[in-house]
């Protein structure tokens, strides 16, 4: 038992820092080919000015994505030979498609779109960036593709404890696959979205009222006002899909213990899983069986459903689910109302003057909190991931393979070692990781190599300016 | 359609077999140059070191995706094999696993990090390296030693950690030899000179304790006329060596003529002692435990991802080679411009 909470504690900590990344360069690639396309089409130096310094934070990200993501490709074998053992036959090929279609376009082109821009003609210089934008895509794609089919397995038959996919296209539209896939894709536009205005908040705090930081912030403020709407749907449809296929899942997000109508929401609670009840409740009536069905006497499914006659429990831990799910919803909800608002408060007219606040009145509290919020993409992201998956348990594949069957036979201390190392090293970088992006967006707020293309020889610098005369440009 | 091709629980593995070699091949000759060249950095000064990172850049990403290629075949084609492999190596793995974060991320955070911190950045692409590169010998060691620990495996697999990451750093000089210019170049013909034997030692090593760990290895290179057979490969790799050796005492030329030679004959070296290394173990994937036929997958699972890979795989090769192009010559300084 040590052994399979430390791996699953190893594997949490390892995927949840891999998420991190991808969750931002998913989005931020066709977004820096949004710059890069509305700078082909203007002329306008401060779409550029905004690709320079984001193409930097993609660069940081995608390298952090790419080391953490080969862990996760190791972790299979090292810490979970029995799923690939009993799913092996349907995970495997999913697995090479991702790597064979996604993982070698990304890697080859970013190349080529980092550090191509002098050596190749605009235009492969923009194919390889929608090839990068396209590769981070398909990558989501296959990988969302097999965690879905965890969630919600189709297409397969088991002979002698082993799956073998009878039709690959059920297999891969799964039943949960298109919502897990919207989901998360909105997920990492939202991330970036709020990223890009938080960090354009953050330069415009320090004395940057440049063009590029202003295209930037609309940028992202626009793309978080429009995807906030659609991304509170789809994860109500995603939910409802959940309903069908997981109801234990469902009912550890409600803290719902017994099946039955008129189920209220609980705003606040304390599951109490030994006594099977939540402490401390703040509730809703009804709300839970109107948000889950439409109709205030409508039957949501309760945990104790999911508790066979000898006392094994075959429902999820309810409280990290049910709090995960809250902190998820909440985060989204602070999106809906910062975004909508900034945009609100700058479509304002001066009634003195007759004209729009616009960017430039915003006060200073109002962009402390869009720094505030420049990571909240992570937390929601997190959060529902932990939803999902912490709701999954004690399954690794939904009815057909228990976390349990699946661990390594590896002595506990050695998955403790490892698992210590891991985290240190994670700590360290996420922890380097914001301070230079910060230390990058103070740097870009002064000026430097943005508006000086003559870089300062010696100087560990981010090789943005060309000599004028071919002078050495500092290494990147 | 498959009587035509015979039986599939035969040719499929064996594909997969193949396809799994040449992406431990191509893992190893290019990110074994330039993990060498992060072997390497302490060597060097400042400047050198901006160029050396400059001249492997654009390109180290791509070359660790064949190790997730290769993992991922091991995983998806012979996953009972995948599972054997790595939990009796659980530990090198973590290693290797840390030493390729460390290097991978500070490639990103020596050029954007504040200049106070270069230094530190430096420190742990460094380090980074040399832990990726020891993490690979060993793990090879452990392999043909048959993946069991005992003390006198240990020594043998620390042996060989030692000898490949003098390996790679040899192939790394090599490349830098090829890629630089001026004092670097003149430089990195010295460190190739003073690397060259980790690579032989390395080969010699493992030729030599191949056969006496397993009889049927002694079997299969020792018999008449398979003898005969083997033969060349020895006596090739003796040869390259002895050009390098030769080569390199004439390099740097004033009109960099030649400066290809090292890393093709140092390429040619590392595929004949892959070569010999797979003659050695095939058919098994887990030494003497398990062959490829055993640890297969279904074949209705291989049979799908091998249709991909036929189209994939070329084209991966085509825009690799795109990508060597782009950036061919001498390695400039990097900039997003």
């Amino acid at each position: 038992m040590e052994t399979l909470l430390l791996s699953r504690i190893q594997f949490a900590a390892n995927i949840s820092f891999h998420i991190l990344f991808p969750t931002i360069t998913i989005a931020l690639g066709w977004v820096l080919l949004f710059f890069k396309l509305r700078f082909n089409a203007t002329g306008d130096a401060k779409w550029m000015d905004a690709y320079r310094f984001w193409v930097k934070i993609f660069a940081l990200s995608f390298g952090m994505g790419v080391v953490s993501g080969i862990t996760m490709s190791f972790q299979f074998g090292t810490n979970w030979p029995g799923f690939m053992e009993a799913v092996g036959n349907v995970a495997g090929p999913l697995l090479a498609y991702e790597v064979m279609t996604a993982f070698f376009l990304e890697a080859v082109f970013l190349g080529i779109m980092l550090f191509g821009f002098s050596r190749v003609p605009n235009w492969l210089h923009t194919t390889a960036t929608v090839l990068v934008a396209f590769g981070t895509t398909m990558s989501t794609f296959w990988i969302i593709v097999l965690n879905s089919w965890m969630h919600t397995p189709a297409g397969f038959e088991i002979r002698d404890g082993v799956v073998f996919a009878t039709d690959w296209f059920d297999v891969i539209f799964n039943p949960s696959m298109p919502y897990r896939l919207t989901h998360m894709l909105l997920a990492s536009g939202l991330t970036v979205a709020f990223l890009i205005a938080g960090i354009s908040a953050f330069r415009r705090l320090i004395g940057d009222s440049s063009d590029g930081v202003k295209a930037g912030m609309k940028t992202g403020l626009w793309m978080a006002a429009l995807l906030i709407p659609i991304q509170i749907f789809a994860g109500d449809m995603h939910g409802l899909n959940t309903l069908e296929h997981q109801p234990a899942k469902v009912a550890a997000m409600e803290g719902n213990w017994e099946t039955g109508p008129n189920k209220p929401l609980y705003l606040f609670a304390i599951p109490n899983e030994e006594e099977r009840r939540n402490d401390y409740a703040i509730k809703i009536p009804n709300m839970a069986s109107i948000i889950l069905t439409h109709k205030a006497d409508g039957v949501v499914p309760g945990l104790n459903d999911f508790v066979a006659e000898d006392g094994t429990v075959m429902h999820p831990p309810v409280s990290k689910v049910f709090w995960s799910f809250r902190i998820m919803v909440g985060t989204g909800l602070a999106m809906l109302l910062v975004s909508w608002g900034t945009l609100a408060w700058i479509a304002r007219r001066d009634p003195e003057t007759g004209d729009r606040f616009r960017l430039k009145r915003l006060p200073k509290f109002w962009l402390w909190g869009l720094v505030a919020m420049t990571f909240s993409g992570w937390l929601a992201t997190l959060a529902g991931w932990y939803t999902t998956e912490i709701g999954r348990q004690p399954w690794l594949v939904q009815g057909v393979l228990t976390t349990e069957a699946a661990v390594a036979d590896v002595a506990a201390p050695m998955v403790l070692t490892t698992l210590i190392a891991y985290l240190v090293v994670y700590a360290l970088l996420l922890t380097a990781y914001i301070a230079v992006i910060f230390y990058l967006a103070r740097k870009a707020a002064k000026g430097e190599n943005i508006n000086n293309p003559i870089p300062q020889s010696g100087e560990a610098t981010t090789g943005l300016g060309r000599g004028a005369s071919g002078a050495a440009v500092p290494a990147e | 359609m498959m009587t035509l091709f015979g039986d599939p629980n035969i040719w499929l593995p064996w594909s997969f077999g193949a396809l799994l070699g040449v992406s431990i091949l191509i893992y190893v000759v290019l990110d074994g140059f330039d993990l060498g060249v992060g072997v390497l950095f302490p060597f060097a000064n400042g400047a050198e070191k901006d160029t050396m990172v400059a001249s492997i850049g654009p390109f180290w990403d791509a070359n660790e995706t064949w190790l997730v290629l290769a993992v991922g075949i091991l995983l998806v084609a012979f996953p009972v094999a995948h599972g054997i492999i790595l939990t009796s190596l659980y530990l090198p793995v973590a290693v290797l696993l840390i030493g390729l974060i460390m290097r991978g991320v500070a490639f990103e955070f020596r050029a954007k990090a504040p200049a106070p911190w270069k230094n530190t950045w430096n420190g742990v692409f460094y380090a980074g390296s040399l832990l990726s590169s020891l993490a690979q010998g060993f793990m090879l060691g452990m392999y043909i030693m048959g993946l069991t620990w005992t003390w006198g495996n240990v020594g043998f697999a620390l042996l060989t950690a030692v000898f490949l990451t003098v390996g790679y750093s040899f192939i790394g000089a090599t490349w830098l030899i090829l890629k630089t210019e001026g004092a670097l170049q003149k430089k990195a013909v010295d460190w190739a000179k003073g690397g060259i034997w980790g690579l032989i030692l390395g080969i010699g090593a493992i030729s030599v304790a191949s056969p006496l760990v397993s009889p049927r290895i002694f079997e299969k290179w020792f018999s008449f006329p398979s003898m005969l057979y083997l033969a060349p490969l020895p006596i090739l790799s003796g040869l390259l060596v002895a050009y390098l050796w030769w080569k390199l005492s004439t390099l740097p030329r004033e009109d960099d003529s030649y400066a290809w030679s090292p890393f093709v004959a140092a390429m040619a070296l590392f595929i004949l002692a892959f070569l010999g290394l797979a003659y050695s173990f095939y058919p098994y994937v887990v030494p003497e435990q398990m062959t490829i036929y055993e640890a297969a997958a279904a074949p209705e699972a291989l049979i799908i991802i091998l249709v991909g890979a036929c189209f994939v795989v070329p084209t991966i090769l085509a825009y690799t080679a795109l990508a060597y192009w782009v950036f061919r010559g001498k390695a400039t300084a990097l900039s997003y411009e």
